[in-house]
């Protein structure tokens, strides 16, 4: 039995199809890579699964409604008026002293009094993989976690994903537009090719 | 009293007595009848605040504002966040948006005179209902700005009514609410003395009438100058320490 079961006949933005006859099988603890040219429906698909679309034909099971999605989304989307610790208690329902272990899980653990605003991109992007995983998701979603970091920096951020989903496994769907950050921490890749997963590698 | 910034502070006191000097020139060169010096306005302040009577008036006035205050703003948040938020009532609100913003204050007090009697609601009713149409404005413009990102966010990780409201939509909307809350005090403390003065019995207002009839200038001086003094305590005691604890993570 599949963790996850996506099936979309047809996305459309106006008269435009962007993702159509799409059919995804993720088992349970899987991580998946969906790779793609970008403007392919990419973020599009993860906000199908997230429950923030609803207008699209076709079934995702579990229904976003059922199940808790994490969601690390390309902007860290923090509150930046509340302190970084203060973001994942809100968020994930837990105490500081929770809040406090994950930020230490993601190497932050000096940072739980500052405002998302003294952050660098880097580290509030491991907030926001730390309040994703904190809620104990049944499915992660994580959109370009890579993306506008230096090389070092995303260097550092795929050995800190790895050790996590290593710690915590969970199903995942990785969008990256990079086909070497997706071999290193997928189990398969998946490629979006005008809407259509047209090529599944192992 | 106002705290200007430290550096600043030789400036301003360079700049009241200034004003304090030019006042004293001119009424040496008038009449005292006419424009009457601060020591006499001062003066008369000092008895009437004495008898009572300038905190009485005083009171009354600022009572007036206040609940005029609340009543606009909360109408107005309301309104304005339902146009920001909701295109079509956007659309179809515009209209009378338009109107009642170019609808003069003055046709407002007196239609709510005579359609309800110079009796205190009406007072009331007419400065809110001048004050409501810019708290909308403001407030629309704040819930376009809401970000929509952190919104889904909220969505995702299934934050409750009331917390979305508490921690995501409020912050977002604190510099517009100030903004609406600092403009509105402004015109409403105009607007109430005016009230006052075509239709009530007590007030500010009413006592700049009486004094206006009597042709007592230095009255006049003394409550205006004595309700100038209110408004910055409420600006500087109650509104700029309001926006500084809403701006704070901002600055951190």
């Amino acid at each position: 039995m599949s963790a996850l079961d996506i099936h979309i006949r047809a996305k459309r933005f106006g008269d435009a199809v962007v993702l159509r006859d799409l059919d995804l099988r993720v088992a349970d603890g899987e991580v998946v890579a969906i790779t793609g040219r970008s403007g392919v429906g990419k973020t599009t698909l993860l906000n199908i699964i997230a429950g923030l679309d609803l207008a699209f034909e076709g079934e995702v099971s579990p229904a976003p409604a059922d199940s808790r999605v994490g969601y690390v989304f390309q902007e860290p989307r923090l509150l930046p008026w509340r302190t970084v610790s203060e973001n994942l208690c809100l968020a994930c329902g837990i105490t500081p002293a929770q809040a406090q272990q994950w930020l230490a899980d993601v190497g932050l653990a000096r940072e739980g009094v500052k405002v998302p605003g003294q952050l660098s991109l880097g580290m509030q992007r491991r907030v926001a993989v730390a309040r994703a995983l904190a809620i104990r998701p049944a499915v992660l979603l994580l959109d370009e976690p890579f993306a506008s970091l230096d090389a070092e920096t995303a260097t550092e951020m795929r050995a800190l994903l790895q050790r996590l989903l290593a710690a915590h496994p969970t199903t995942t769907l990785l969008v990256t537009h990079d086909a070497a950050e997706a071999a290193e921490l997928a189990h398969r890749n998946v490629v979006l090719d005008r809407g259509d997963a047209s090529r599944s590698t192992a | 009293m106002p705290r200007p910034p430290s550096k600043g502070r030789l400036v301003w006191i360079l700049s009241l007595g200034s004003l304090l000097a030019l006042w004293v020139v001119a009424a040496a060169l008038t009449d005292p009848l006419t424009l009457p010096g601060p020591v006499q306005v001062f003066d008369v302040m000092a008895r009437e605040a004495a008898s009572g009577e300038l905190f009485r008036q005083l009171g009354v006035t600022l009572y007036r504002v206040l609940l005029s205050f609340v009543l606009a703003m909360s109408l107005g948040i309301m309104i304005g966040l339902w146009m920001g938020l909701n295109r079509s009532a956007d659309r179809f609100l515009d209209l009378w948006l338009v109107f009642f913003l170019n609808l003069p204050a003055l046709v407002v007090m007196i239609l709510a005179y005579v359609w309800l009697g110079l009796t205190e609601v009406a007072a009331i009713l007419a400065v809110t209902v001048n004050k409501v149409p810019n708290v909308v404005v403001t407030v629309r413009e704040g819930a376009r700005a809401l970000d929509p990102k952190l919104a889904e966010m909220a969505r995702v990780f299934r934050f409750t009514r009331g917390q979305t409201l508490r921690h995501v939509i409020l912050p977002q909307m604190a510099p517009f609410l100030a903004a609406a809350a600092r403009s509105g005090i402004a015109l409403i403390w105009k607007i109430v003395l005016v009230v006052e003065l075509l239709g009530r019995g007590s007030g500010v207002g009413f006592k700049l009438h009486l004094h206006f009839q009597l042709f007592e200038i230095d009255a006049i001086l003394a409550y205006a100058l004595a309700f100038i003094a209110v408004m910055q305590i409420v600006e500087w005691g109650i509104l700029r320490p309001l926006e500084r604890r809403a701006n704070r993570w901002r600055h951190a």
